[in-house]
């Protein structure tokens, strides 16, 4: 598997498929763990590093892993801008320094990252509300890690992390859901709030630090000690189906109370989209917002999901810098991204 | 981790509690933590801004007596001090829970409102901490002696290193 191949379809997590998928785009668990015989990450020399990277290649080896590994440390800086925009590295892995990496399957549904905050973080993404099953698999990948490698961990403390906030179980549990319809009614900052009161966070797309974006919002847990990974999941499944009955309810209320006005702001969104000359990736995010929710409500039929999250990964700028073949200034990327748009729409009518 | 508010690392844990009791967790670099205070200050009544805003911040930039004391212990395996990580978030190596205990139990009990681990365990058991450490320290010994050219001691640690590996595999 190269990099490059990697640009010919979206991952597991984005064929929006799964239970609740006109919400809910995918389910994340991440478990931080770190090797017994190595300081974390700040107090680790490059040689440190290395030996760190061989370990877990050994073991991602000799676990007859499927995740294959890449040397992010040796990636030039636009493919690892496409493995941030594919969710594959965090941003703090792509700006670190010294030996890291990433290893991950070929449906992109399991990946490791390595030297990253913990030495490693081990990720599972599923697409629609899929929780359990997202559990089951890092559960075994763990297992299957363990076998080979000696992780810190404490009886009192659980697994030993190199910040605080995520010793005991290491889990973050989080699912990515979209709510334009609650994002203008103005309730979702009550929700949110609510939400910070059971521990659970609001975050935007891209996780820690960054501002939520077009309707998209990252929920999950702030508490790793004290519970099992069973009870911050439940955590977070007793919750979600109330904020997705939320939005579904609020989409029709849109319908029924403002349904031209709804109709009206979908299709010019899908019109800007078709017929753009220069567009930026800001604003594609946003408008491929709108006509996702109007896929969802019928108001436009000649579009599925799965379509609209493979414009929305590959509308990105690193993306369509690696599927045009070269790197290229904002306004080259504005041109060309609308470019992409006019002949996707092309395509997907069949012309 | 990275300030709720921007891409620096969170240097200050704040709780904030209002004057129905309730509480909030605010994760922020130093300088949204002063934003965040100057914020908090302003939108309450100035008399009441010692009860209300009774925030608990672990990593205050003014010290005690008491906490200067703990920032100067040290980790003598890592060698991180604890004033160290007040200032990054980060702690150095897995000893670090045990030298900077006092210290950090506060702080998880803050954070997760609970300081034992409940979940998962490693289906091996793992080794005492002693063991578990010995190895990061070996390796630092290993590099202090390489540095001072004592290549003597050097070869001492570094089959001591090699006996230890070997007995883990």
């Amino acid at each position: 598997m190269t990099i490059d191949e990697l640009t010919r379809s979206p991952g597991e997590w984005l064929k929006g498929s799964g239970p609740e998928s006109d919400i809910v785009i995918c389910s994340r668990i991440r478990l931080a763990r770190n090797l017994a015989d190595f300081p974390f990450i700040s107090k680790a020399s490059r040689s440190d590093k290395s030996d760190i990277v061989s370990q877990i290649r050994d073991a991602l080896h000799e676990s007859d892993s499927p995740l294959s590994y890449f040397d992010v440390e040796k990636l030039s800086d636009l493919d690892r801008q496409f493995l941030v925009e594919r969710h594959l590295i965090s941003r703090e892995l792509k700006e670190g320094e010294g030996p890291r990496g990433v290893a991950f399957n070929a449906d992109e549904s399991a990946s490791v990252m390595v030297n990253e905050e913990d030495h490693l973080r081990i990720q599972v993404m599923r697409s629609g509300l899929a929780l359990t099953e997202a559990w089951e698999q890092i559960d075994e990948l763990d297992n299957r890690f363990e076998e080979h490698l000696d992780y810190a961990f404490s009886q009192e403390l659980g697994y030993l992390s190199a910040c605080p906030t995520n010793v005991g179980t290491g889990i973050r549990v989080g699912v990515m859901l979209h709510l334009p319809a609650l994002g203008q009614t103005e309730q979702l900052d009550k929700f949110f709030r609510a939400l910070q009161k059971i521990y659970l966070s609001v975050r935007g797309l891209h996780g820690e630090g960054t501002q939520p974006y077009g309707d998209f919002y990252q929920i999950s847990n702030q508490q790793t000690l004290g519970k099992s990974e069973q009870e911050l999941i439940k955590n977070l499944t007793d919750v979600i189906p109330q904020l997705i009955e939320y939005e579904r309810k609020a989409r029709q209320t849109l319908l029924s109370e403002k349904r031209q006005v709804l109709h009206d702001q979908v299709s010019r969104a899908y019109g800007v989209l078709k017929t753009a000359h220069t567009i930026s990736s800001e604003e594609t995010m946003l408008l491929l917002s709108s006509v996702r929710m109007g896929i969802n409500l019928g108001l436009i039929d000649d579009l599925d999901i799965a379509q609209v999250n493979e414009l929305f990964i590959n509308t990105q700028p690193a993306h369509l810098q690696k599927i045009h073949g070269q790197t290229l200034a904002v306004d080259e990327r504005n041109v060309l991204r609308a470019t992409y748009l006019r002949k996707k729409f092309q395509e997907f009518r069949g012309e | 981790m990275k300030c709720e508010r921007c891409s620096k690392t969170v240097t200050h844990h704040i709780t904030d509690i209002d004057k129905n009791g309730q509480w909030q967790e605010h994760h922020l670099c130093h300088d949204h933590a002063q934003a965040f205070l100057e914020e908090s200050a302003d939108e309450k009544p100035k008399k009441d801004v010692a009860e209300l805003a009774k925030a608990f911040i672990s990593q205050s930039a003014k010290t005690t007596a008491s906490e200067s004391s703990a920032d100067k212990k040290i980790c003598p395996v890592c060698s991180m001090t604890f004033q160290e990580f007040r200032n990054s978030g980060r702690l150095g190596c897995p000893n670090d829970y045990v030298i900077f205990r006092e210290e950090l139990m506060p702080l998880l009990e803050n954070i997760h409102e609970d300081t034992r681990h409940c979940g998962k365990t490693p289906h091996r058991a793992p080794r005492d901490a002693q063991t578990q450490t010995s190895l990061i320290q070996l390796r630092n010994d290993l590099k202090r002696a390489v540095a001072m050219e004592d290549y003597e001691l050097a070869a001492k640690v570094r089959d001591k290193i090699k006996d230890l590996e070997a007995k883990k595999s």
